[in-house]
């Protein structure tokens, strides 16, 4: 993790102590805080430090554990009779518990339970698999993050690229090496597009892009259910199923290990991005003003950047990342045809995402595998162990109310308040 | 009332805001608090007003032990604080205003304002404040406002008056008549703690003066101390108070404001038709009472205000209509009056802040990647050069002193190639060593041959800097004077009025 601008402690200098003491009043800094008091805070659960990520994660399963412990028939006949046999007690909540945890973990990383090695990592690649589109969307919502800019646009990002892609997928013939990069751009670009109105009518009227992308949200969604039922775009002629016909093998993303594994090559994309986005933040002018509008608006207007034109170009690139999960369900992992549900919730799933890895682009990288692996693992849990896999999702959710609640989170394991930062 | 503090200690993090303070206040004594920004001094007046718990110490009242856990609680117990920012809710009544917190109900809750008229009109007759219990506090005069402020605390029976950095909003003559109020409050007996960073004032009204430094009493200072003095214990070594230049050496005309009128979002004229010019090597010093127009007509010189009629020009290029970017580009160097808000990225680093306005090309620039090398050996320069007391570049600029700040916002400024520096209350919450410090850095700066507009609200700042002054009142040009214009003139002038006898000077 080298990301150079990683939050440093409030620590007192010590070569200096003695001539320059800090002389920070923490009144005063109170009190000149409190007008941006909920803007700071929206600041600090998006990009705080990653050891309340880490505590976030641990309590969220710990509350699992619990649920799963409540809700296993095991454990609750033993309780009857806890006072008797606490053994009895013990031993089925250790079962419950690990059982659920090794069969999700049997799921997401490493099958114990057949022969063949290659089966054994398929899990893995599973993982990776739904991890490529989470860590593309929370790079999408985490740059927008550090534009201070709140992207819920998401889902609707996702839709519109995804529906572009799909039309260039199917309706277009062309050779791969022209098709496939094709289906992909004008995918990226019509994210970028939609991206960009939440941005572009922020920075000319003022409108809060939280308001503007849960409405283009739906826009989209019956944009996109329009263009199902019409043939010249996305209607399979003859179908009364609001899906597409499926993509030509030339637009499709090719697996990366084979075709025993799902693992294709959005993936591969997801990282590249990951790097790509790494370097416009840290080492780039673009992303020097992104990190500037987003910390201090007023300074950065002061000191000649041009705010509105930042906040539009911010939700562009953000536009086109989530696009490109678009892309990357569309035209990797569900190519059988456009459909309303493409996004499979993961324009949501990002903001956790973006959230868990604080809006850095390596801490969204760690955050989406983990996320991935939730996915991947869950079926396993359900299918072997009968635990509902929207346990996954509470989980889930918990992660975020912790990380939303730093405060909480601080609490339970008495850290030390952040007063006087 | 006596009001005794022993060894009150408080923490916050690893800094300690309050190291063992003791202090003990009489009855009918005016003690003054003086301390540098950031010394503790608020810290401690909020551990005695119960907003904060001590970590250490104890708070004694009449001898007795106090445990407050909030404002609620020192209220009652007869401490009344006047804050520098007013707690008063702008469209109330005075009247409303006083009674909040401490409504007098009648039948099923009603409010009985004219209880709260009453307390107020007596009150205001006894210390002869002139207040209207009717009035809108909104409309009032800041001078005023703060007199509120001080019926709010009486009406409750406080014993013991906290006034925290009280003139920092007021003009000449309105400081002048609150410490006649606080003359009176004293002869009546009550205890008064007056919170300062200003030397004239602690010189003129003190009883008795405890000086607080980096979190810890240093010793009490007799009223008759010389300003010298005094300057030298706040700061721990002795201090340059005069700033020293030599006559200008004036150049032609530089910045030539015509007609300039700025009027702001909400529809208000906040700069009404000003002209002036500054020629090159000379400061022009802005004075007057905080919100007269001073904030709007930096503003609009560097482009930050959309509604902006007349003409700005500089060495014969006008700038109305320019970006903010282009002016920068053309030379004008701007210290904005709050570095907080415009002049710092809190969360950046001491580097990254210095690049803060030449981020689109070099030399930390270049085909739109950040050169941090270049960056970086600037920097460590620029921390030398400008004696930044920070770890290294690295440190946040949110963690640094007020006036470790300032010196970030200045170095960035200064070095670049100017053509006109437009510095705005350039040494506001900085403390006395950087004050020195950055006023040289001005004077320098205009010996080089560059105009330079200072505003400031502090008198001392403008006659110390400037070669002429300029007064604001309500967005007009009241008078250009010369920089050796007797205080009392300028006060009256800052007020709007014009001494018939007057000249304006043409440089």
């Amino acid at each position: 993790m080298s990301d150079t601008d990683k939050p440093q402690p409030a620590e007192p200098e010590p070569g200096t102590q003695q001539t320059a003491p800090r002389e920070v009043d923490p009144a005063e800094d109170a009190a000149a805080a409190q007008p941006d008091r909920s803007r700071s805070v929206l600041r600090d659960i998006a990009t705080g430090n990653a050891l309340s990520g880490v505590l976030a994660v641990f309590l969220a399963v710990l509350v699992g554990s619990v649920m799963i412990a409540a809700t296993d028939e095991g454990v609750r006949e033993t309780v009857g009779y806890v006072t008797a046999r606490p053994s009895d007690f013990f031993t089925a909540l250790w079962d419950a518990v690990s059982g659920a945890y090794t069969a999700m973990f049997r799921g997401a990383i490493f099958n114990n339970l057949v022969d063949d090695p290659a089966q054994q990592w398929r899990p893995l690649t599973e993982t990776l698999k739904y991890a490529g589109p989470l860590i593309l969307g929370g790079l999408g919502v985490g740059l927008a993050f550090r534009a201070a800019l709140f992207n819920i646009g998401g889902r609707g990002q996702m839709l519109i690229a995804g529906g572009a892609a799909g039309w260039v997928g199917f309706q277009l013939d062309l050779p791969m090496a022209v098709h496939l990069p094709l289906a992909i751009i004008v995918g990226m670009v019509f994210g970028a597009l939609w991206g960009g109105i939440a941005g572009l009518l922020k920075a000319r009227t003022g409108a809060h892009e939280v308001i503007v992308t849960i409405m283009l949200n739906y826009v989209a969604y019956y944009l996109l259910f329009w263009a199902l039922t019409k043939e010249a775009l996305l209607k399979t002629p003859g179908s009364v199923n609001p899906k597409s016909p499926p993509m030509h093998d030339t637009a499709i993303l090719p697996k990366v290990l084979g075709d025993r594994f799902n693992l294709h090559l959005g993936f591969v994309l997801a990282l590249v991005a990951v790097a790509v986005v790494w370097w416009l933040l840290n080492r780039s002018t673009l992303g020097y003003r992104i990190r500037a509008v987003g910390e201090n608006p007023h300074a950065a207007r002061a000191s000649g950047i041009n705010v509105g034109k930042t906040y539009t170009v911010v939700m562009m690139i953000a536009g086109s990342l989530l696009g490109l999960a678009g892309v990357n369900q569309v035209l990797g992992t569900v190519t059988t045809g456009v459909s309303l549900d493409l996004d499979a919730s993961i324009g949501f799933d990002a903001i956790t995402v973006a959230l868990l890895g604080r809006s850095r682009p390596l801490g969204i990288l760690a955050a989406g595998l983990l996320f991935g692996a939730f996915k991947a693992g869950g079926f396993t849990m359900q299918a072997s162990e009968n635990i509902s896999v929207d346990l996954v999702l509470v989980v889930q959710s918990l992660i975020v109310l912790f990380l939303a609640a730093p405060a909480l989170v601080r609490t339970i394991f008495r850290l030390p308040a952040q007063e006087a930062k | 009332m006596r009001l005794v503090l022993r060894g009150i200690t408080k923490r916050f993090g690893s800094v300690v805001a309050n190291d063992s303070i003791s202090l003990t206040v009489e009855p009918g004594e005016i003690h003054c608090l003086l301390g540098e920004n950031g010394a503790g001094k608020s810290t401690l007046m909020n551990v005695l007003y119960g907003l904060y718990k001590a970590d250490e110490g104890e708070i004694e009242l009449d001898g007795e032990v106090q445990h407050f856990t909030g404002p609620g609680d020192a209220m009652a117990a007869g401490i009344g604080m006047v804050h520098q920012h007013f707690m008063l809710i702008p469209v109330f009544t005075v009247a409303e205003n006083v009674m909040l917190g401490n409504e007098s109900t009648g039948f099923a809750g009603t409010l009985d304002l004219d209880a709260a008229r009453t307390r107020v009109t007596e009150i205001s007759e006894r210390f002869g404040f002139q207040v209207s219990p009717d009035a809108i506090v909104e409309d009032l005069p800041v001078g005023v406002q703060q007199r509120v402020e001080i019926i709010k605390a009486l009406s409750r029976d406080a014993e013991l008056l906290v006034f925290d950095e009280p003139t920092a909003v007021l003009t000449p003559q309105e400081t002048d008549e609150l410490m006649d109020i606080m003359r009176q409050l004293r002869e009546t007996g009550k205890a008064i703690v007056f919170i300062t960073h200003k030397l004239r004032e602690v010189r003129e009204v003190a009883d008795r003066i405890t000086v607080i430094r980096h979190g810890k009493v240093v010793g009490e200072a007799d009223p008759q101390a010389s300003n010298a003095e005094l300057a030298s214990m706040m700061v721990g070594r002795p201090v340059e108070l005069v700033v020293h230049k030599d006559e200008p050496a004036l150049g032609d005309d530089a910045l030539v404001v015509r007609d300039l009128r700025v009027i702001d979002p909400a529809g208000h004229v906040q700069v009404d038709g000003i002209s002036f010019t500054i020629r090159a090597g000379e400061v022009l010093a802005v004075a007057g009472v905080q919100g007269n127009g001073q904030t709007e007509l930096t503003e609009a010189l560097l482009g930050l205000q959309d509604d902006v009629h007349g003409s700005i020009s500089l060495d014969g290029v006008e700038l109305v209509g320019r970006s903010t970017r282009k002016i920068l580009d053309a030379g004008v160097g701007f210290i904005p009056e709050d570095r907080q808000v415009d002049g710092l990225v809190p969360g950046f680093t001491i580097a990254e802040n210095l690049m803060l306005n030449r981020s689109f090309k070099s030399p930390f620039v270049a085909r739109g990647a950040l050169r941090l090398g270049a960056l970086r050996a600037f920097a460590e320069q620029k921390l030398r050069e400008y004696d930044v007391r920070a770890r290294d570049i690295d440190s946040l600029a949110a963690n640094l002193s007020g006036g470790n700040q300032q010196k970030v916002v200045v170095a960035r400024e200064l070095s670049r190639d100017l053509r006109l520096l437009v510095a705005a209350q350039p040494t506001r919450g900085v403390d006395v060593g950087s004050i020195e410090f950055i006023h040289k850095q001005i004077v320098a700066t205009r010996d080089s041959g560059i105009p330079v507009l200072v505003v400031s609200t502090e008198l001392d700042e403008v006659v110390a800097l400037a070669d002429r002054i300029m007064v604001l009142y309500r967005g007009r040009v009241v008078g250009i004077v010369p920089a050796d214009t007797p205080r009392e003139t300028l006060g009256l002038m800052m007020t709007g009025e014009r001494p018939k006898d007057l000249k304006d000077v043409v440089a």
